[in-house]
């Protein structure tokens, strides 16, 4: 048994990356999440609508915070484009308080507030009256479904090739490295797909979830957000040496976009020294999008800030990706050293990924 | 324009057009460092189209790398390496570049299809070589399924669909260590399938451990721990072998090492070629390779 013990702690000391992850990722997932669990919601942005907002002097308190005032008409509009969770609107016999049910638990927070209110109000939830957690959950599930294909499938089926040996094989026939990674991503792209139109089907038929917005709108969100995720896919399992590394590494994107992206917890319940985290995250914006479309019918200008970040973190990803792929598929990249000789500085790599000869 | 100046300053020349009116691929004074680690130092070859050139040499001894450079997959750290363009090359990685989770017939038409032949022409070619080889019955099991010699045999077939649909076939076939672990049969086969190739006039490059082999290539380089040790043809370098060699009765017990055991019989290296009591033996390509060795002992400080 001692000998089976140094055996394998003598291979522990040589997998580096899983040791790390060992002994630093508890830590970062302790602290993270520690200050990402909460359910608390300590401030609700509210817009006052309508002529008199003296009205309502008492609901001027914490947890409200008045964010804006504007014309009664406007008040919905309001709430479907993110801008608050609730609006107060004046002017009729009694204020009439409009919550929006797809920010579940700011909802939550806002009727528990108002419930100990003396003044005489008419509450109405908007896009999920019921307060159903279904709705607000299944467009994030859809997100995180393309995250696993995207990120961890990808990065599977891409760094096989390292593994079995065939990468060498490739790098030496008339492809063109452009070629070998659309190729690589195209497969998974329609997985996808089909999987994101399977949980909306199932979504909408079985739990009811609706499906206010334009379905073109929500397509381009996810077709942006697959192409973010496959992405990461590539560049995951280029810097991984094989399938157990590339797992690691893509469990460890997974699980701050499950945990962070607003999907579980409200992002405003996340303490600003972690919440930036969350704006790197690709799932962050899907979510934004996804709810946004699904639940309150979002129309494309309302949401034009999380589909530039998505198309950025896109754009960036994908360059990475691709730069880097370039070297996967070059194999001497990984062997010489770069003052090794004439021969190998970086001007040889078109030589080496045959893009000298036409396809 | 830009691919082809890199491809001079790696010392690579490929000729524009990528047909092969040439009379020789080949590497000049080629070395490769891998970080501090000189795994070939100043390998010369020619590889003449019709022939067989054997690279051959112990393991490490740089086979792999002087292979993967004439296939194009590494550029040289220096020295120059003159070969055809990437299409007319076909390569026989060490891991042999198949897909396990392939069958026969989708690892071969991926090939061909990466190549841009015809799927018809490409079934064609391969027809033969999968009835030869007896892979025929085989062609719709799973790669990963074969035994070591079919898959070896699968990634030579594989390895000669590169070329064009107008210039079938690959001017320059690599073939990294084709027969090793291979039983004697199907090492037959795959000599057939190495014979068929130079004979439509592809320069075939090989590498082995095997010496036997080596023998009925035209031309052979010995490599030792990255440097040549000798080259030309098997004739060539037996003949080229200093002194005699001599059989002997039981482990010799002199202060230098210089014999060997082979075929349960010991033999020893007479340097001087001085005129002894026992007869010399005729030497093959094994002995003078064992000498080649002995005498890079030797002459070592």
């Amino acid at each position: 048994m001692k000998a089976m013990i140094i055996k394998e702690f003598r291979q522990l000391r040589r997998d580096r990356r899983t040791l790390a992850m060992m002994i630093v990722m508890p830590v970062i997932l302790l602290v993270i999440l520690g200050y990402a669990a909460s359910f608390d919601v300590s401030r609700i942005p509210t817009v006052l609508a309508g002529p008199s907002a003296r009205q309502v002097a008492a609901l001027r308190r914490p947890p409200f915070e008045v964010v804006g005032t504007v014309p009664a008409a406007q008040a919905q509009s309001q709430l479907r484009d993110g801008h608050a969770a609730v609006a107060i609107v004046t002017g009729g016999a009694r204020p009439v308080v409009l919550i929006d049910g797809s920010q579940l638990f700011t909802a939550r927070a806002a009727e528990q507030a108002l419930a100990t209110m003396p003044a005489r109000l008419s509450v109405r939830v908007l896009y999920n009256p019921e307060l159903k957690t279904s709705d607000i959950m299944i467009p994030g599930i859809a997100g995180v479904i393309l995250v696993f294909i995207g990120t961890v499938i990808t990065s599977l089926g891409v760094v096989r090739e390292r593994q079995s040996g065939t990468l060498e094989q490739l790098a030496v026939m008339p492809l063109r490295p452009r070629d070998v990674f659309l190729g690589k991503i195209t497969p998974y792209f329609a997985v996808a797909a089909v999987d994101l139109a399977v949980v909306l089907a199932v979504g909408v038929a079985v739990f009811g979830v609706p499906f206010r917005g334009s379905p073109a709108v929500f397509a381009l969100g996810a077709l942006l957000f697959v192409f973010v995720t496959l992405g990461i896919g590539v560049l995951i399992s280029s810097v991984s040496q094989n399938q157990g590394q590339a797992i690691q590494l893509a469990i460890m994107t997974l699980l701050p976009q499950v945990l962070l992206s607003g999907l579980i917890f409200p992002l405003s319940s996340i303490v600003a020294g972690v919440r930036w985290i969350a704006y790197l995250l690709p799932l962050t914006y899907f979510n934004e999008i996804a709810r946004g479309v699904m639940l309150r019918a979002e129309p494309l200008t309302a949401l034009w800030q999380p589909f530039l970040y998505l198309a950025l973190l896109g754009a960036a990803v994908m360059t990475l990706a691709m730069l880097r792929f370039r070297s996967f598929l070059a194999p001497s990249a990984a062997a010489p050293e770069p003052d090794a000789g004439p021969g190998t500085g970086p001007d040889t790599e078109p030589v080496l990924a045959g893009t000298g000869e036409p396809s | 324009m830009k691919a082809a100046r890199a491809a001079r300053a790696a010392g690579i020349s490929r000729p524009s057009d990528g047909h092969p009116p040439r009379s020789a691929w080949g590497l000049s004074g080629v070395s490769v460092r891998y970080g501090h680690h000189l795994a070939l130092d100043g390998a010369t070859l020619r590889a003449v189209p019709g022939q067989i050139t054997a690279v051959v040499g112990g393991d490490g001894a740089g086979k792999t790398t002087l292979l993967r450079c004439a296939a194009g997959a590494l550029p040289p750290s220096d020295g120059q390496v003159s070969v055809p363009g990437i299409r007319q090359i076909g390569y026989l990685s060490p891991s042999g570049g198949i897909y396990p989770d392939l069958t026969v017939e989708e690892n071969l038409s991926f090939r061909a299809a990466a190549f841009g032949l015809p799927p018809a022409q490409a079934r064609a070619r391969v027809a033969e070589h999968l009835d030869r080889t007896g892979l025929a019955a085989a062609h719709a099991r799973l790669a990963g399924n074969l035994s070591g010699g079919m898959r070896k045999k699968l990634g030579v077939i594989a390895a000669l669909l590169s070329g064009s649909a107008l210039l079938p076939g690959p001017a320059l076939l690599v073939l990294d260590e084709p027969t090793t672990g291979v039983d004697p049969v199907s090492r037959a086969d795959l000599w057939w399938l190495i014979a068929q190739a130079a004979a439509g006039g592809a320069a075939v490059l090989f590498a082995t451990t095997y010496l036997d082999e080596a023998q009925r290539a035209g031309q052979v380089l010995v490599l030792d721990a990255g440097r040549p040790l000798a080259s030309g043809t098997a004739a060539e370098i037996v003949a080229a072998m200093p002194g005699v060699i001599r059989p002997l009765a039981a482990r010799p017990t002199g202060q230098r090492p210089l014999a060997w055991r082979r075929a349960g019989q010991w033999r020893v290296w007479d340097p001087a070629g001085t005129p002894g009591a026992s007869p010399a033996l005729s030497p093959d390509l094994q002995d003078a390779v064992v000498v080649a060795a002995l005498a890079r002992e030797e002459a070592r400080p």
